[in-house]
Parts: structure tokens; C-alpha cells; sequence
């Protein structure tokens, strides 16, 4: 009956879910001429693209960014590890487990944080997540085996996994979901569908009119609030939501790699998703999964070169520079990728502040432009004539 | 000329209010009948709007209270106030600049069930679809039905105030009160809100009117109380007020009605 402009229809809403779960599944296959399709690094495309989602839905919808989201992603690793160590090698306990243990945590941190707004709130979540960091690191080793991570061991009990009559191997046991092995190009299809179902649980949360009373605090919230809205339980319940998606995230790191360590939880860990997402477009449901994607690639080819590469791929310089230019172009790739990360963040924020989705609606924008001319904007008709038809 | 058979609605007794020693209201007592257009003049700085402020929570008065409908609001939450059916129409339009005509008018209306919290995390076409029906009636009475899709924040600075006007309608509020509701409006328009607002009387709405425009007070009030230096000088039918000399002194005299 009516078209509501800027919220998307449902159809368009399962095109955008169908097209993306179709690009998501066949990435084996159009990664390739990047060289990105090999599958550790889609399960960190993946993975990364869980834990931006869901910081989306905080940041995205709230306007409340958080700098501890990472906290949540290491309660999720470790609690995974330690279903794997106590319960099973099946990761579905482990998956359940992570998400209601971050939910927990992030309530418990939420609900002091959300006392207050803007960057108090900010450091607040900071202060928080750098406090878990250093009990993961030190003060909580019988949990965490701080320093070294949490790891399986052949001592571990496994309870199910025992009294189900599961063979004792002699190295460690990889982790399974129902007799499907965790590793390799099955693991990526895991997270894949991880992936999937959590991308489109948070289109319908943003589509919701939980997620419209999200944006509303975001746009107003005093005016929310004398519109008969108490906006503290909404707020806490999109911080959890989000801690879960978090926890979800970090339970999927485990998955594929049994180890948990204290750096999950450091505060670089925090920025880390932060960039994804302004990278991508706050807000948007595609830009967090870009982002998180295209960090992913770019620190894994930077940080890949070292200095033999370096001077190979920069032979064509002439002689006397070439020590220069290595040097030089040497700060920017291996350890030192993160200034890369720095330099292209800047030129984003700078000439794209809405991100990767704003630069393609931008060119969205021009193409349709030059096809349809400039169009007149509906005008408010007059009270005086359309009051007579209703009240 | 009150007849005690008559039904308050508000009730503001010996209220106080002073910033940083200006005593911006003392002693104040309003009392609004059930159903009555109450309006609130006075020149500027008077008092007016903070009066407005101590009646929805946004300021404490120092001393004294308010009570609606038999219940202290005094030291309650915005949003208590609200859900009790105490709404303000803002001065400066404090709307959903990011969200949609549409969206703007379907959170109030939503507010009734949702305000407290309520975890909607799926939609629920038959619920929302009655409150986007409900929005978009709303928006044609007010002549905001064309620019339902569009962004708030694109509306011109007098759509902005019929968008305000709006939520607070959608809300069927028990006590509405308007800050100068017409400001910033052409002639033409304001004499078409004033249409409406009458409207609404016949629904039996009670309202409290914050209003520069004479023309609009006469207009619309059943009763009207003078602000003047925070104290309330006169107050009475617009007849009994339009003839009080203190009043002419105090404001009339300059406006010439």
C-alpha cells in the first residue's frame, strides 16, 4: 500500500539476504584471483564478519560505541576451549555456551557502562575490557593459563565425549560438528553459516521495531524519553545482543583453532572492530562485513612481506635509492601493516566518512543521476484542504 | 467562578522554582479543569516554559508540587510522566531528525506498549501494521502524508513544528501541552492549527497552551492565567482578563488587542 522510502521493503530485505548468502558461500571460488582463498583466512573473513555485525548493532543502531567489545570475544574463546576441554569436541555446546557466557559478561559490564554516554561511555567499556585482559593474563591462570592460552591436552576429561564411547586418540582430538572436522575448507563452511544466520538475525533486529526504538535513541533520546520511552533496558538489551554476537564470534576462533589467548582481549583487539566498521559503513548491514573482510585481506598481504620480498618487488628503483626506498616502504608492510591500517582509516574517514558503502551509494548515486535527471521532491500538501478528510 | 463540582485535571500548588537566586516561579497555583483549553501568557521571560519544564519531569521544582490526576509527578521520570498521558508538544521541534515521517509518528504510538520495554525483535506485521496505519492517518490530518518517507531532518522549520504536533496527537494524551504551537508559522497555517486544535476540544483533550498570539489564545482558551515575573497575576475567563488592568499594565498594554 504505501512505500516507506528509506526502510527497505521485505522483498528487497530477502534479495539482500539471498545475494548475500550466495556470495558468502561461493567465496572458495571469486577469492581465488585475489589469492584469498585459501580456508583460514575466509574463516577469518567470516569470523570477523560476526563480530563486526554485531558491534553494528550497538554502534550502528545506538550511536553508542563501545571500546571493549573484545573483552566479550575472549570470554567467548575461553569458554569454548573450555567446553572442548570439560564436555565434548562437538562445537554445538561450545557455540550455545559462548553466546549465553558474553551475554552474561555483557550485561554485568552494560549495566554499569550505560550510566553514562558518549566517550565516558567509551572509556568506561575500555576500562572494563583492559580489566579482563589483565585478569585473562594474570590474575585468572588456573582459568585462563594466562601467558601461555588455554589449550587442549590429552588429560582433558570430556565427559560426554567419554561416556559416549568416543575413541581415545593418541594426539589431540580436532574439534567436530557431528563427525564433520573443524579444519580446513569445512571449518570456513561452519563459519560461513554462522555468518549467514547471524547477518540475517540482525537484519530483522535492525528491521524490528526494537531496532527502530534503537535508531530513535540514537536520533533523540531525550525526546525519546519524553515520548514514554525508558531507554536504559533498550540500551542494555542492544549492548548484550551485540556481546553476544561477540562471544559468538570468539566461540568460531576457538572452533577452528582450540587455543584462547589474553591478547584476544586487548584493547588493539577492541579498535580492531571499530575500524571494520567505520571502514565499512556504521550502520549499514554490508559495510561491517566488508570492512572486517578487507582488514583481514590487507593485513594479511602486508603483513606477509618482509624485507627480502620488499627488495625484490622494488628492484626497478634506481641503485642509490633503493636502500631508501626499502626503508622506507619497510615501515609500512610486516609488523609495521598497522600504519597501512592508520593511513587508509584516515583517507576513509576524511573523503569517505560514511565508509566503503557510502563510496559505492555515491557511485550508485551518479550513475542514476545521469539516467533519470534531477527529481522534484514531494511537497507538504496544505492543512487547510487535507485536515477536512480526516480526524 | 469555579464551581467545585468541576474535575482537576492539574493541579501545580506552591510551586518554586529559582536559578542561581532569580526566582524564575514562586507560588505558583494553576489548576486545569478536565477538558478545558487552559492558556499560559506572559511576556517573555516570565516564566512560562519552565513552568511547562516542572510539569513533565524536565526540571524539579524546588518546593511544592504537581499532581495529575491525583498523582504526584513530582520526582518522576520523563517517561513515567509520559505514560501517565502527559504530553508536551515542543517549542523548538525536538523530533527524529534520522528517522522518517512515518517512523517519527509510529514510535509514540508505540510507546504505550513499548515504553516500559518490550523486546520486539521480530516484527509483528499485525501489531506494526496498526500502528503504520494509524501514523499515516495522523500525517494526512496534518498534511505530512506526501513526505511520509522522507527524513525528518529535510523538513522545513514550520513542517518540522506539524510534525511535532503530530506525535504528540498520536499519543491521545489526557493532558496536552503546547508550547506556542503556532511560532514560526504563516497566518495561513496557524489559523489552520487552530481549526485543528479546536478539533481536538471536541474530543474532550485537555490542553495547556504556552501562546505568544493573541490571536490564537482568544481564539482557543476557555481560561487563561497571566505569567508575569514568575508569579501568576491574574487568572479567569479571556473576558475577566482582557479587562484586568494589571494585566494591560503588565502585558496587554504593549500588544494592543
Amino acid at each position: 500500500m504505501s512505500v516507506t522510502g528509506r526502510t527497505p521493503s521485505a522483498l528487497a530485505d530477502w534479495i539482500l539476504m539471498v545475494l548475500f548468502a550466495a556470495a558468502v558461500l561461493t567465496m572458495p571460488w571469486w577469492l581465488a584471483p585475489f589469492g584469498a582463498n585459501y580456508p583460514d583466512l575466509m574463516q577469518k573473513f567470516a569470523i570477523y564478519g560476526v563480530f563486526a555485525v554485531g558491534f553494528n548493532l550497538l554502534f550502528g543502531l545506538t550511536g553508542y560505541l563501545s571500546f571493549g567489545h573484545a573483552a566479550f570475544l575472549g570470554v567467548g574463546s575461553y569458554t569454548a576451549v573450555w567446553c572442548f576441554k570439560l564436555l565434548t569436541m562437538n562445537v554445538l555446546p561450545a557455540l550455545v555456551a559462548s553466546v549465553v557466557v558474553a551475554g552474561i559478561f555483557a550485561f554485568l559490564i552494560g549495566f554499569v557502562s550505560l550510566r553514562r554516554s558518549g566517550i565516558y561511555f567509551s572509556i568506561l567499556t575500555l576500562a572494563f575490557a583492559q580489566m579482563s585482559y589483565n585478569l585473562a593474563y594474570s590474575v585468572l591462570t588456573p582459568i585462563t593459563n594466562g601467558e601461555t592460552g588455554l589449550q587442549l591436552s590429552l588429560s582433558d576429561p570430556r565427559v560426554v565425549d567419554s561416556a559416549l564411547g568416543v575413541e581415545v586418540t593418541r594426539s589431540l582430538p580436532s574439534t567436530t560438528f557431528f563427525g564433520i572436522k573443524m579444519s580446513g575448507i569445512s571449518g570456513f563452511y561452519f563459519c560461513a553459516v554462522v555468518l549467514i544466520i547471524a547477518f540475517f538475525v540482525a537484519l530483522r533486529i535492525t528491521r524490528s521495531p526494537f531496532g527502530m526504538m534503537l535508531k530513535a535513541i540514537k536520533s533523540n533520546q531525550t525526546r525519546m524519553k519524553y515520548t514514554g520511552f525508558n531507554t536504559r533496558p533498550y540500551l542494555i538489551w542492544a549492548f548484550v545482543i551485540s556481546g553476544m554476537y561477540a562471544g559468538l564470534a570468539g566461540a568460531l576462533l576457538s572452533i577452528t583453532d582450540p587455543l584462547a589467548g589474553a591478547e584476544r582481549m586487548q584493547w588493539t583487539a577492541s579498535g580492531e572492530v571499530v575500524l571494520m566498521t567505520i571502514l565499512g559503513g556504521v550502520g549499514t548491514m554490508i559495510g561491517p562485513v566488508l570492512g572486517a573482510a578487507l582488514i583481514k585481506y590487507l593485513e594479511n598481504i602486508f603483513s606477509a612481506i618482509n624485507t627480502g620480498e620488499l627488495t625484490r618487488m622494488l628492484s626497478w628503483v634506481p641503485e642509490g635509492m633503493q636502500d631508501f626506498a626499502v626503508s622506507t616502504v619497510g615501515l609500512f608492510v610486516g609488523d609495521g601493516w598497522h600504519l597501512t591500517l592508520g593511513l587508509m582509516f584516515m583517507i576513509v574517514v576524511v573523503f569517505l566518512p560514511g565508509g566503503i558503502m557510502e563510496g559505492v551509494r555515491r557511485i550508485a548515486r551518479l550513475f542514476s543521476r545521469r539516467k533519470a535527471g534531477p527529481v522534484e521532491p514531494p511537497r507538504a500538501t496544505n492543512i487547510a484542504t487535507a485536515g477536512e478528510g480526516g480526524a | 467562578m469555579s464551581t467545585p463540582m468541576e474535575n482537576i485535571v492539574l493541579h501545580v500548588a506552591d510551586v518554586h522554582k529559582s536559578f542561581a537566586g532569580l526566582h524564575a516561579l514562586s507560588d505558583i497555583d494553576l489548576s486545569v479543569r478536565e477538558g478545558e483549553t487552559h492558556a499560559i501568557i506572559g511576556p517573555n521571560g516570565a516564566g512560562k516554559s519552565t513552568l511547562l519544564n516542572v510539569c513533565i519531569g524536565r526540571l524539579a521544582p524546588d518546593s511544592g508540587h504537581v499532581v495529575f490526576d491525583g498523582q504526584n509527578l513530582t520526582g518522576r521520570a520523563p517517561h513515567e510522566i509520559n505514560q501517565l498521558g502527559v504530553v508536551r508538544v515542543f517549542q523548538t521541534p525536538e523530533i527524529f531528525p534520522d528517522l522518517t515521517l512515518l517512523e517519527n509518528v509510529m514510535v509514540p504510538i508505540l510507546a504505550k506498549r513499548d515504553g516500559s520495554f518490550h523486546l520486539a525483535l521480530f516484527r509483528r506485521f499485525s501489531s506494526e501494521k496498526a500502528a503504520r496505519e494509524e501514523a499515516e492517518s495522523i500525517l494526512a490530518d496534518l498534511g505530512l502524508g506526501p513526505l511520509r518517507a522522507s527524513l525528518a531532518t529535510s523538513l522545513s522549520r514550520g513542517d518540522k513544528r506539524r510534525l511535532e504536533l503530530a506525535m504528540g496527537l498520536s499519543q491521545h494524551p489526557r493532558l496536552l501541552l503546547l508550547d506556542e504551537p503556532t511560532a514560526g508559522m504563516a497566518r495561513h497555517d496557524t489559523n489552520a492549527t487552530i481549526d485543528l486544535l479546536k478539533k481536538i476540544k471536541e474530543r474532550g483533550m485537555t490542553k495547556v497552551i504556552i501562546e505568544h498570539d493573541m490571536h490564537v489564545v482568544f481564539s482557543l482558551a476557555d481560561r487563561i492565567s497571566v505569567l508575569a515575573g514568575g508569579r501568576i497575576i491574574c487568572q479567569g475567563t479571556p473576558e475577566e482578563v482582557k479587562n484586568d488592568p494589571r494585566v494591560k499594565e503588565a502585558y496587554l498594554g504593549e500588544e494592543q488587542v
